[in-house]
């Protein structure tokens, strides 16, 4: 079995969990930071055990049902309407969905 | 023996004989709800009840009974929906504050053909937050409680299409198997629950927890039930391209045949590696009585081992907190669901508002899974982590094929322990992840699972659920030594499982 790489052996720090908030796009004030940074230690710890299980020769599976391109004739079907598109969206604006706004100060 | 007590085989005899209206049948499972589902100590199955509709539905199929017209032998037999599968009209929350009041403007296909066969929808049924967990402790409107005990957890995440067909709230409901959220609550609830083959039920409009794992099944009281809901659910479906385009087994046949108690010339697998530590005394017991059972009905026996299964769950909790952190970045607070400012920012950004609405809209769960996800699939890791779960899946899949050459099924029990108390593994994922060992090598490798009842542990009075897989696309197997072992258990309790169930007091809090 091949060495585990020594620096990653399941331990997740408090700064890399805020990191991959980041990342991942979730605001995680510091009380949450504190409460899961160590249960995605122990989770990390758990599932380290798979490194080095499976050789090269081995092939990833993506997928477990064997796939080709699924493609369709080229016809018009019905779609949603603008209307009904729009209907869960927290703001729409001329058939539109509303947004904040996407480019910082600087930009 | 009330309507609500019947299984659907039984409710489609008596609609079809006119014994009964689909109107009445409906309104009686909606009783039911309003009896036991509300309030503090109620079962709390169901997210949505959709009374009014469901009666509308009935009321056609009772005149399409009248005119000689029914759509299908279900015809007028209502049943409950898992929160995660989109319903026109009706909420669709996935048990997430991130979606709360959102109605879809579209049926998944496996509800369209639902309303085409003609079943009522009675509501919609409490979860796990998008289907992350093994209790329903996730949802983020409270529990459902387990109808054996209700201060236990009735599985997850499908606790509450198991629940509500455990406490008759309906005699049919539509389940989601991802990593054993059909299978798992059908086990401590005493009730039946199958995943299908990966790719045999359309996953149009199921809203995607992990794409590659996830699969719609029938959660029912009987094999025969879950047949029949099997074969309206199932086939190919061109809105969704992982679907298999090849017609669906005689699953219904199966379970007739399977109903006659004989598997003289069936060759049963027990896996070696789903046992030891960590498994309850209580459920090995009633397991290996089930394998005695199915011995003396003339199944033949034998040990089989899968080495790479002791890895299953590392490698699906790489794998599916990897397509889940993709899955969920659709929720970003721009085309649907919740939109959260964040606090003291004067003009925010769309990015600042989609972490406020994110942190704001997501469970502790659903963060959890979403950084470990992110976290395997960043390029530092990706190598050792996510890359190396793909391989052991493959690893897992090639166990299932050895074993399946040496035998037709594969039997475990379907969960390692009965239902657990409530809050008991709350705030410990590790341990609550444990729940699913045994259902998890299915969904890596798209072989198809049923859990029926096979009795109760002897030191808690739970029930224990058998888990049967079979190779991919022989979904017939499953029913029919499903079926087989539910008549050998029947005979030797002297009547269904579920009959020892305590009567659950009203609550009459309404749902």
């Amino acid at each position: 079995m091949p060495d585990r790489p020594s620096d990653t052996a399941g331990v997740i720090t408090r700064d890399e969990v805020a990191h991959l908030a980041v990342l991942a796009r979730i605001d995680l004030d510091d009380a949450e930071l504190d409460h899961l940074a160590p249960q995605l230690s122990v989770i990390l710890e758990s599932v380290a055990s798979i490194q080095g299980v499976a050789g090269d020769d081995v092939p990833p599976t993506s997928h477990p049902m064997p796939l080709t391109n699924v493609f369709r004739e080229d016809v018009v079907e019905p779609s949603l309407t603008a209307e009904q598109a729009l209907s869960g969206a927290p703001e729409a604006e001329e058939q539109r969905f509303a947004v904040p706004r996407i480019l910082g100060d600087e930009q | 023996m009330s309507w609500i007590e019947k299984d659907a085989a039984a409710l489609t005899d008596a609609l079809a004989a006119g014994e009964v209206t689909s109107v009445e049948l409906t309104q009686a499972h909606l009783d039911r709800i309003a009896a036991v589902d509300g309030g503090e100590r109620g079962v709390h199955a169901f997210l949505h009840v959709d009374a009014e509709g469901a009666l509308t539905q009935a009321a056609e199929s009772d005149a399409r009974r009248a005119a000689g017209t029914p759509l299908s032998a279900l015809d007028g037999v209502p049943i409950a929906v898992k929160d995660v599968l989109a319903t026109t009209g009706l909420p669709t929350t996935c048990g997430s504050k991130i979606l709360e009041g959102w109605v879809p403007p579209y049926d998944a296909t496996v509800v369209a053909r639902l309303k085409a066969a003609g079943l009522p929808i009675l509501g919609k049924t409490n979860m796990d937050e998008f289907a992350m967990g093994s209790s329903t402790e996730h949802s983020a409107y409270g529990p459902t409680r387990n109808p054996w005990d209700l201060d236990r957890i009735p599985g997850g995440s499908g606790g509450g299409s198991a629940a509500a067909v455990a406490s008759y709230e309906a005699p049919l409901a539509l389940g989601t198997d991802t990593g054993g959220s059909i299978r798992q609550p059908g086990a401590v609830t005493g009730t039946v629950g199958v995943k299908p083959t990966y790719g045999a039920v359309s996953r149009y409009g199921l809203v995607a927890l992990a794409n590659s794992l996830d699969q719609v099944g029938p959660v029912t009281r009987t094999v025969l039930d879950s047949a029949l809901l099997h074969e309206v659910i199932a086939g190919h479906d061109p809105r969704d391209s992982t679907s298999i385009d090849q017609p669906v087994p005689d699953v219904v046949a199966a379970a007739r045949q399977g109903a006659a108690g004989d598997l003289t010339g069936v060759k049963v697998g027990v896996i070696a590696e789903l046992a030891g530590e960590g498994w309850q005394d209580g459920v090995m017991a009633r397991f290996r009585e089930s394998v005695d059972a199915m011995v003396a009905a003339g199944a033949e026996v034998v040990e089989v081992s899968c080495p790479s299964f002791v890895h299953a769950m590392a490698a699906y909790y790489l794998i599916l907190p990897a397509e889940a952190s993709s899955n969920l970045a659709k929720f970003d607070a721009m085309r649907y669901g919740l939109r959260v400012l964040p606090e003291g920012v004067d003009s925010p950004s769309a990015e600042e508002v989609m972490r406020a609405t994110r942190d704001a809209g997501f469970g502790d769960e659903v963060k959890r899974r979403i950084i470990l996800g992110t976290y395997a699939l960043s390029s530092g890791y990706y190598d050792a982590y996510y890359g190396q779960a793909q391989k052991v899946r493959t690893l897992i899949s090639r166990d299932f094929e050895a074993a399946f050459e040496q035998v037709d099924v594969l039997l475990s029990p379907t969960a390692p322990t009965t239902a657990f108390k409530l809050g008991e593994k709350l705030d410990d994922p590790l341990a609550m992840y444990l729940n699913d060992l045994a259902t998890i090598p299915a969904n890596l490798a798209g072989v198809p699972g049923i859990s029926v009842p096979c009795g109760l542990a002897e030191e808690d009075g739970l029930p224990v659920g058998l888990q049967i897989l079979a190779p991919a696309l022989a979904d017939d197997r499953v029913y029919r030594v499903g079926a087989a072992a539910e008549t050998l258990l029947t005979k030797a309790l002297g009547g269904p499982l579920l009959d020892r169930a305590p009567t659950l007091t009203e609550t009459g809090a309404g749902a």
